[in-house]
């Protein structure tokens, strides 16, 4: 357990995530088989559920909207060099913003102006959401981390009060709007496929999806593409170099966050305008700590959180099919699994490095005295 | 506002405020030894249902403390092994702690005791008592005051279990191994100047994981108090942010165990006004939501943080691994 030696690009872009994934599926695989259940059985339940039919995969890319929103939004503020764990919080913000326009505009303006300015106000209750602590953080010196978890209780308080206390709908038991008019609905996937003459089964898959892409595109743009997304990462690195560079720390961090809460809002498209047609409690039902985990497992790189998100949607769907077809297996075992991914591939990602790096080293050695002879595995094939 | 409203309120402050202390106390002895613990909420969900399965199997009080404290204390050195030993992100460790617990916990549950993620209800021999249950009675028959001092004192304040008055000694331990040991110096000196602690010749590896060892047994009473004293069993995500609160009075309290102390016990009588005020109008205020008063330990704690009510006082060394140079 030497000095800690560094990994080639290629294994600490893809070896080390893949084998996290692995010990963290491994680790569940465990539990699974101390519960008495059989892990191949499961897993292949899960896999069918998740991929194998037109309307399993549509669930799946469902889930996997709303936390490629907050994955995304937690890795725009770690590359300003913050821990955003509000984003549960910032989603239900978000939809209440979304809910509040369509609640106030539905019956008077025509969808095609109506939807942008409900994902407006998502975005903007989001993002104000997140810029107090980010105000705090840069001007007060209150921990971003802390700040963040009370807002998340403080988002929830707020939801519950305005709609117990003002937007439930007259005479209703249940603590919840009244349905918004047509004109905010977020088309359905089988509906915009439908149009196009492709039929796909009803679910509750929208066309958020295509928001939810086009936002880690533009998420990827941003950071590496644009001087905007420079100085943001060059605080996010170093904040005294990037203050000696000219560049204001303090208004990096509102930026980062700022961006971070409006990603984050944008779950109301999914949850409010795609799928529920008013606004209700706990839509978000912890997309927020989800998306933790697929900004971890992504590395925060845009690319990687949409391919952790769909795991994670696959995980979900998968799961509530299980539960389904195995007796006694229950959709909690996904969530942890999702915390061992997040152990894993998180605060654990390189407790495996030396050994990993050991195994590499040996195997280049080994390339290098057979450099002549016949061809030598890479390291690749075995661990693929 | 008479006697029995008083003495009512007075008690289940306590009972609200005992595992918010607990897990202060818990919170404080590894911060200030400069480890973040986010996990507060997923070590005492773990240990309520290490208490509520074990309790149910083998019918005893002692064996459910123990399995509780033994199985927190294993997620505190999880933490340690992930950020102590091998220097991963302190946050992250807490998070992972709190999602593995939520889903873990219910996992087992499930599979040994099939009744929907809940443990059987614990029976009276294992459940915590009252330690003095006449008190009230005996405080009434006192001539003259008697009237005063049974639902206060006696409801109030003695008609508790052991692991209120246990909480409140733990304060009182804590504060001395903080500030009157060599233990403690140490433990403060290593949140504030890990290096200065290595180079006069002890082990800051060593103190993070004693002071996780002791965050690990200090939530373990906390989870088995909702399990042995609040309910009767362990029910899925029953610690319902409570950890949270926690870690909010830990910081509204400065990292101080005695202002921490009177933070949990804020936040408890908050709680239990909270509940008391429902559907109340006040006096020149009108009627309080009961979500504005649910939400301001929160509030509180972030005003606190901004810096607003004095200054607040993290570790120095707070979320900082520690790489001894070579």
């Amino acid at each position: 357990m030497s000095s800690p030696q560094a990994l080639p690009r290629w294994a600490d872009v893809f070896l080390m995530p893949v084998l996290n994934l692995a010990i963290a599926m491994a680790a569940a695989a465990v539990v699974v088989l101390f519960v008495g259940q059989n892990p191949r059985e499961v897993m292949a339940v899960l896999v069918h559920g998740a991929f194998g039919t037109a309307r399993g995969l549509s669930y799946t890319l469902y889930y996997a909207t709303s936390f490629i929103f907050t994955g995304l939004a937690v890795a725009v503020a770690f590359h300003g060099g913050l821990f955003n764990i509000g984003a549960e919080g910032q989603a239900t913000l978000g939809g209440l913003g979304t809910g509040l326009v369509a609640m106030w505009l539905s019956q008077r303006l025509p969808a095609p102006i109506l939807l942008p300015l409900m994902l407006l106000g998502g975005a903007l209750f989001g993002m104000a959401w997140a810029a107090v602590p980010a105000y705090l953080q840069a001007y007060r010196g209150s921990h971003v981390v802390i700040t963040t978890i009370m807002f998340n209780f403080l988002a929830s308080t707020l939801l519950v009060y305005l709609l117990v206390n003002h937007l439930k709908q007259a005479g209703g038991m249940a603590i919840e709007s009244a349905p918004f008019g047509p004109a905010a609905h977020l088309p359905g996937m089988h509906e915009a496929l439908a149009w196009l003459g492709i039929e796909w089964p009803s679910s509750p898959l929208n066309i958020s999806l295509f928001l939810a892409l086009l936002a880690a595109v533009g998420v990827y743009a941003l950071l590496w593409h644009s001087r905007a997304g420079y100085r943001l990462r060059a605080v996010g690195s170093s904040e005294g170099a990037a203050a000696y560079a000219g560049i204001n720390p303090k208004h990096q961090v509102i930026i980062a966050m700022g961006l971070s809460g409006a990603l984050a809002g944008m779950v109301g498209m999914n949850e409010i305008a795609g799928v529920n047609g008013k606004l209700l409690l706990d839509f978000v039902g912890g997309a927020g700590f989800t998306g933790i985990a697929a900004a971890v497992m992504g590395r925060n790189h845009p690319f990687g959180i949409v391919m952790a998100s769909v795991l994670f949607g696959a995980l979900f769907q998968g799961g509530a099919e299980v539960s389904f077809e195995v007796p006694g297996f229950s959709r909690d075992m996904v969530v942890m699994l999702q915390g061992f991914i997040v152990l894993f591939s998180g605060a654990m990602a390189y407790v495996i490095a030396p050994w990993v790096s050991r195994v590499i080293q040996w195997f280049g050695r080994r390339s290098r005295t057979a450099r002549d002879g016949d061809p030598v595995k890479l390291p690749e094939a075995t661990h693929g | 506002m008479d006697d029995l409203f008083i003495g009512a309120l007075i008690a289940s402050t306590l009972r609200v405020a005992t595992p918010l202390i607990l897990c202060a106390m818990a919170g404080l002895l590894v911060e200030r030894a400069g480890v973040v613990d986010i996990g507060l909420e997923g070590k005492m969900l773990f240990a309520a249902f290490a208490a509520g399965a074990s309790g149910a199997a083998f019918g005893s009080t002692s064996l459910a403390l123990l399995f509780a404290m033994g199985a927190s204390v294993l997620l505190s050195w999880l933490h340690g092994f992930a950020c102590v030993s091998h220097r991963g992100d302190q946050v992250v460790s807490g998070v992972a702690i709190n999602i593995l617990a939520a889903g873990l916990t219910v996992v087992l549950s499930l599979a040994w005791f099939h009744q929907g993620g809940q443990t059987p209800s614990l029976g009276n021999g294992v459940r915590l008592q009252a330690l003095w249950p006449g008190a009230a009675v005996v405080l009434q028959g006192i001539p003259l005051i008697g009237a005063f001092v049974g639902p206060v004192i006696g409801d109030g304040l003695l008609s508790h279990n052991i692991l209120v008055y246990v909480s409140l000694l733990l304060v009182a331990a804590v504060w001395w191994t903080l500030y009157r040991t060599r233990f403690g110096l140490r433990l403060r000196a290593v949140g504030e100047n890990p290096h200065m602690v290595d180079a006069a010749g002890v082990s800051v590896v060593g103190l993070r994981y004693a002071a996780l060892t002791l965050n690990g047994l200090l939530c373990g009473l906390a989870g088995s108090y909702l399990v042995l004293a609040q309910s009767a069993a362990f029910a899925p995500n029953m610690t319902a942010g409570r950890g949270f609160m926690a870690l909010a009075a830990m910081i509204f309290g400065n990292w101080r165990p005695v202002p921490a102390l009177l933070a949990c016990l804020l936040f408890g009588f908050l709680d239990a006004v909270a509940i008391r005020l429902q559907g109340v109008s006040l006096p020149g205020i009108g009627e309080v939501p009961v979500q504005a008063v649910q939400a301001l330990p929160y509030l509180l704690t972030v005003i606190l943080l901004a810096g607003f009510i004095g200054k607040p006082a993290a570790p120095r060394a707070l979320a900082r691994p520690y790489l001894k140079e070579r």
